[in-house]
C-alpha cells in the first residue's frame, strides 16, 4: 500500500486534513501522522477507506467524524475521540480521555486503556470497546450501539440510557437513573464475542454482564415527583 | 475556558531550568487564554526572619529605587527592591502587614500580588508570550512553579483578576472553570475578618482554602473540606512552600494532564503543553479523576 507521512512538527494539522478531505484521489493509502503532540482534530472528518496512524498523543476530537478510514493512535487520545463518527474503525493504543465515542452513529471504537468520564455520551450506533475502565457517567443517554467495558465502570454508568446495551466484566461502582442490569441472552453472548474479536480482547462472554435501559424514563411520571 | 500549568522538578540541578522549562508550557496554552496570564514561583527562601512582597504596579510610573530608598530610610535598612518591568520583589525583614502598610500610604498604586518567603508571583493582561517576555520567564529558578492563561468568564480582564490568586503566605492558587457559590463563600469568610481583593469566584476558592490552613487543616484536609463547600466547575491547581496540588470537581469538564518523570511531574490542561518536555512522550500520564486529591512534596 503506498504510503504518505506528514510531520506535524513541520506542518499544521490543516494541510493533512485537507489532503485526507481532497488530496487522496481515490488512491487507498496508508498515512502515517508524526509529532502529534496533543494537536487538535487530527484526522477529522474523513471519507475514504484509508489507513492512518497517529504516532503519538492526540488531543480533543482525534478521527472525528470518520467515515470508512481505519484511524489508530499509538498514545493516548484527548477528549471526544472519534465523536461523530459514522464508519470505520478507531484504535488507541493508549488511554482516551473524556466523551470518548460521543454522539457517533457507527463504526468500532476500540480503546486498549482507560477511558475517562462520559464514555458513548449520546451515543447513536458505535461499538465501543474499552479494555480498561470507564469513567463516571459512561453511556449518559446512549441511544444505540454497545459499550464493552473488560474493566470496572464508575459512577452513574448508563444514566438515562435509551437503547444502546452497556456489558460490563467488572465493578459498577453504581448505576444511573434507569440503568439496570440483566440477564444475558444467547444474543448478547454472540454479540459480545464478535466485539472482543473485532476489538482483539481474549476474554471470555460469559464473564461479562448486560446493562440496559428498563425504559421506565421513556414516558413521563408526574407523579414521580422528579425521584428516579 | 482557562489553562493551567504546573511544574516541580525533582532533582536540584533541574532548578536552573525551572523557568525554560515552562515557558513552552504557558505559551502552549494561549489558545485556552490568550487575555491574560501569571505564575507564581517558589524559590529558595529567604532567611525566616524575612520576607519577600512581590509587587505590581501595572501602568503607573513608579521610581522603584527611590521607593527602595524611601523605604530603607523609615521601614527596614536592609531591605531590598528587584525590579522587573512594572514589577518588583522587595524583601524585608518588616513584617507584612508594616511593609503593606507603608505602600499604602506611600505608593497606593501599587498592589501586593504575594507575600511569602519563597513565592515570587508574576500577573498581567497580555498574552502568554508577552508576558512570558516581560517578566523574562525562561530565567526563573526553583523547586516548583503554577501558571495560569486567562480567558474570561465571570468578571474583569485585569491584572487584579488574573491568576494565580494568594492569600496569607507561600499559598497560591489557579483555576480552570466557575464556580457558582462564591459569593456565599465570600459572606462566610467576611465576619471572620477575611478582606477580598478582588469580586472573582477563584479568589472566594483561595481564601477559604487558605483559612481552612490557617485553622491548622493541612493542604488535603482543606481541600477535603473544599470538595464540600465550592460548587461549581473546576479544576484547581495549589503551590504551598513545598507541595503541588491539584483537584477537579465531580464532573470534571474542564480537562487536566498530569506527566511524571524521575526527573519532574509536570500538569496541564492539555497534552500539548507537555509534549515539548523531556521525554515527554514515555512519562507516566494520567487524567486525574474527579474528587481525587494529588499532591507532590517537593
Amino acid at each position: 500500500m503506498e504510503s504518505v507521512t506528514f510531520d506535524l512538527a513541520q506542518g499544521g494539522v490543516r494541510s493533512l486534513n485537507q489532503f485526507l478531505h481532497h488530496g487522496l484521489d481515490g488512491r487507498s493509502l496508508k498515512v502515517l501522522v508524526k509529532n502529534p503532540d496533543g494537536a487538535h482534530s487530527i484526522a477529522v472528518g474523513i471519507d475514504a477507506p484509508i489507513e492512518v496512524e497517529i504516532d503519538g498523543h492526540a488531543g480533543y476530537y482525534a478521527a472525528g467524524m470518520n467515515k470508512h478510514a481505519s484511524v489508530t493512535v499509538r498514545g493516548n487520545a484527548g477528549p471526544g475521540v472519534a465523536e461523530g463518527t459514522m464508519s470505520g474503525r478507531v484504535h488507541v493504543k493508549g488511554t482516551a480521555s473524556v466523551a470518548a465515542g460521543a454522539a457517533a452513529h457507527g463504526g468500532l471504537l476500540v480503546i486498549d486503556g482507560d477511558a475517562s468520564l462520559r464514555c458513548g455520551i449520546s451515543m447513536k450506533g458505535i461499538d465501543i470497546v474499552v479494555g480498561g475502565s470507564v469513567g463516571d457517567y459512561s453511556g449518559f443517554m446512549a441511544q444505540a450501539g454497545h459499550i464493552v467495558v473488560c474493566g470496572d465502570a464508575g459512577h452513574g454508568l448508563g444514566d438515562s440510557l435509551y437503547e444502546a446495551v452497556i456489558y460490563v466484566r467488572g465493578a459498577v461502582r453504581s448505576f444511573g437513573a434507569d440503568a439496570r442490569e440483566e440477564p444475558m441472552t444467547d444474543a448478547d453472548h454472540a454479540t459480545l464475542a464478535r466485539l472482543l474479536a473485532a476489538a482483539g480482547f481474549a476474554h471470555d462472554p460469559r464473564s461479562f454482564r448486560r446493562v440496559a435501559s428498563a425504559r421506565s424514563l421513556y414516558h413521563w411520571n408526574a407523579d414521580a415527583n422528579q425521584e428516579y | 475556558m482557562c489553562g493551567i500549568v504546573g511544574l516541580m522538578v525533582k532533582k536540584p540541578a533541574l532548578r536552573e531550568q525551572l523557568g525554560a522549562l515552562m515557558v513552552p508550557m504557558l505559551v502552549g496554552m494561549s489558545e485556552r487564554g490568550p487575555e491574560s496570564a501569571g505564575l507564581a514561583v517558589f524559590t529558595e527562601p529567604v532567611g525566616t526572619d524575612r520576607r519577600k512582597l512581590s509587587l505590581y504596579a501595572g501602568g503607573a510610573a513608579i521610581d522603584w529605587r527611590a521607593l527602595e530608598a524611601a523605604y530603607r530610610g523609615t521601614v527596614d535598612a536592609g531591605a531590598g527592591v528587584d525590579v522587573q518591568a512594572n514589577h518588583a520583589v522587595l524583601t524585608t525583614a518588616a513584617t507584612p502587614p508594616q511593609a503593606r502598610a507603608w505602600l499604602e500610604e506611600h505608593h497606593p498604586a501599587v498592589f501586593v500580588l504575594s507575600t511569602g518567603r519563597l513565592i515570587d508571583l508574576y500577573k498581567d493582561i497580555g498574552t502568554p508570550a508577552q508576558i512570558a517576555a516581560r517578566y523574562g520567564f525562561e530565567r526563573l529558578q526553583g523547586t516548583h512553579l503554577v501558571g495560569h492563561t486567562r480567558m474570561a468568564t465571570e468578571s474583569a480582564v485585569t491584572p487584579a483578576h488574573a491568576h494565580p490568586f494568594t492569600a496569607g503566605e507561600d499559598f497560591c492558587l489557579v483555576h480552570n472553570g466557575s464556580l457558582s457559590n462564591p459569593y456565599s463563600i465570600r459572606r462566610t469568610l467576611e465576619p471572620l475578618g477575611i478582606h477580598f481583593d478582588t469580586d472573582n469566584d477563584t479568589e472566594a476558592a483561595c481564601r477559604f482554602l487558605e483559612w481552612r490552613m490557617r485553622e491548622g487543616d493541612s493542604l488535603r484536609e482543606a481541600l477535603e473540606q473544599g470538595l464540600n463547600e465550592l460548587d461549581g466547575f473546576f479544576t484547581f491547581l495549589m503551590g504551598t512552600k513545598d507541595e503541588l496540588a491539584l483537584v477537579r470537581d465531580a464532573f470534571s469538564c474542564k480537562p487536566a494532564v498530569v506527566a511524571e518523570t524521575d526527573d519532574y511531574v509536570a500538569i496541564a490542561s492539555e497534552y500539548r503543553s507537555l509534549a515539548h518536555l523531556p521525554d515527554a512522550r514515555n512519562a507516566h500520564i494520567f487524567e486525574p479523576m474527579p474528587e481525587q486529591i494529588y499532591l507532590w512534596k517537593a
